[in-house]
């Protein structure tokens, strides 16, 4: 869990199921700056596998994923 | 006097409007409640035909009706460009004419445009089926086609009809084999995400008939860049695929009337899944592509919505609770081939069960384009 990061852009996702989630997070990453950290909270499980594949693939950075109560925060920053 | 404003006649709009001035057929009559449909062209126009141009199997005007055809003689009828709306003054701008019109129920059924300039070099290198010139040049494109490779990109999603990337992929397939050319051709689809499509069980079904009939696929391909001269597509992924015939869903954009009126994000309006209910204004409802619902943005769940919404706008009319809600009910056909067909259902809690396809389900789906018109009017 950590304190420190802050996302520059916030995905709420959440009660999209797959592949909405995903889909909006390159969506943004799409459009936005190198450098840009994003939090994408998606309550959809298949996400927490499907997304991290995703941005190894893109040659992006996944920072952390952090579990809540009913869903998780998926960090991401753009290469 | 209870005015309702629904902005956009494609579809959803028509259906709702046909459906509201039936359910409060005596309110109406009454001189109570007035319905009005705003609509920036004079023709309503059903956009599943054009999948077909460019086999030579319709043409752009099959998909073409004048909408004062569609719709009932007690709907008010606005030809004009809505430029703005205010939800707290509760009234929409339009371009000519008349100024303002204020309204006590306010629907948005803006649709999806194509937006292929945002990738760069799509509009000079690459085709699509998604509007009339574009499915006419298609169309030219194929009939020209004498080999090479075929690429067919979904670089936009969500994009109009989930179904139409996987049907022009098998009727190409099996279209350039009538032909006798099939041998010529490398077919290869790409796809955004790290399956076929986005559902699961159509991808599940796509998986086999692609390997069968030799199409080659690329997952997690985001198209970012085309070069038309080089004949070449490049993905996000940092994947490249050289073309001789580029194929494209574009990006899609809602209504730049979304965005300005604080109603949503890219054209979307934010809206509650079950009521269609806009989440940033009273009395504000959206429906088919043009809400953010987490279903698939097709002519089915346009209209399933506007029996919905029909339904909580006459309630409300009338001084009662509105209980009637969307459940994200979905059905598509999805052509297989030239002459096979199968379709799925689906909603928000069930995840779709695919048959195998058969000539039966592909003559419904020509049938079904046939009797839409019925559909539209409100009689089917």
């Amino acid at each position: 869990m950590s304190e420190q990061l802050t996302a520059d852009v916030t995905i709420d996702a959440r009660g999209a199921g797959c592949p909405g989630p995903l889909m909006d997070l390159i969506g943004k990453v799409k459009k936005a700056d190198s450098g840009t950290v994003f939090e994408l909270q998606t309550s959809d499980r298949g996400s927490v596998t499907d997304v991290p594949e995703w941005v190894e693939k893109a040659g992006h950075e996944l920072l952390e994923t952090v579990e809540h109560d009913d869903y998780w925060s998926i960090y991401v920053e753009k290469a | 006097m209870t005015r309702i404003v629904i902005v956009g006649g494609g579809t959803g709009g028509t259906v709702l409007a046909n459906r509201l001035v039936e359910d409060l057929d005596s309110e109406v009559e009454a001189g109570e409640v007035e319905v009005t449909l705003v609509n920036d062209s004079p023709d309503h126009v059903y956009k599943p035909t054009y999948l077909y141009v460019p086999f030579g199997k319709k043409t752009v005007e099959d998909a073409v009706r004048p909408l004062a055809d569609l719709v009932d003689r007690r709907v008010d009828l606005e030809i004009n460009r809505v430029v703005g709306i205010d939800t707290d003054a509760k009234t929409i701008e339009l371009q000519d004419g008349r100024d303002r019109l204020s309204y006590d129920h306010l629907v948005l059924a803006t649709g999806a445009k194509l937006v292929p300039d945002e990738v760069p070099g799509l509009v000079e290198g690459g085709h699509h089926f998604y509007g009339p010139d574009g499915a006419e040049e298609l169309r030219d494109a194929l009939a020209e086609f004498e080999g090479g490779h075929l690429v067919l990109s979904v670089v936009g999603v969500p994009h109009m009809c989930p179904a139409a990337p996987v049907e022009f992929t098998l009727m190409a397939d099996e279209w350039f084999r009538q032909r006798g050319i099939r041998d010529e051709v490398d077919i290869t689809y790409t796809y955004p995400i790290m399956r076929l499509h986005g559902l699961e069980p159509v991808s599940d079904w796509m998986e086999p008939r692609f390997a069968e009939r030799d199409i080659h696929t690329e997952t997690f391909f985001n198209a970012e860049e085309v070069d038309p001269e080089a004949g070449v597509i490049r993905s996000m992924e940092g994947e490249e695929l050289d073309y001789d015939l580029l194929v494209a869903i574009p990006p899609h954009a809602g209504d730049d009337l979304v965005t300005g009126s604080g109603l949503g994000d890219d054209g979307w309006v934010a809206v509650d899944r079950h009521t269609l209910e806009a989440e940033h204004a009273e009395d504000v409802y959206a429906m088919g592509d043009a809400a953010d619902v987490p279903t698939s943005k097709a002519g089915s769940v346009a209209h399933y919505e506007a029996d919905v919404v029909a339904d909580r706008i006459a309630s409300e009319v009338r001084g009662q609770l509105p209980t009637a809600t969307f459940d994200g009910k979905t059905v598509c056909f999805i052509e297989a081939g030239m002459d096979e067909a199968t379709f799925v259902e689906f909603d928000y809690e069930h995840t779709p069960e695919l048959r195998d396809e058969s000539r039966p389900v592909h003559w419904a789906k020509l049938a079904y384009n046939e009797t839409y018109w019925l559909t539209a009017r409100g009689l089917l």
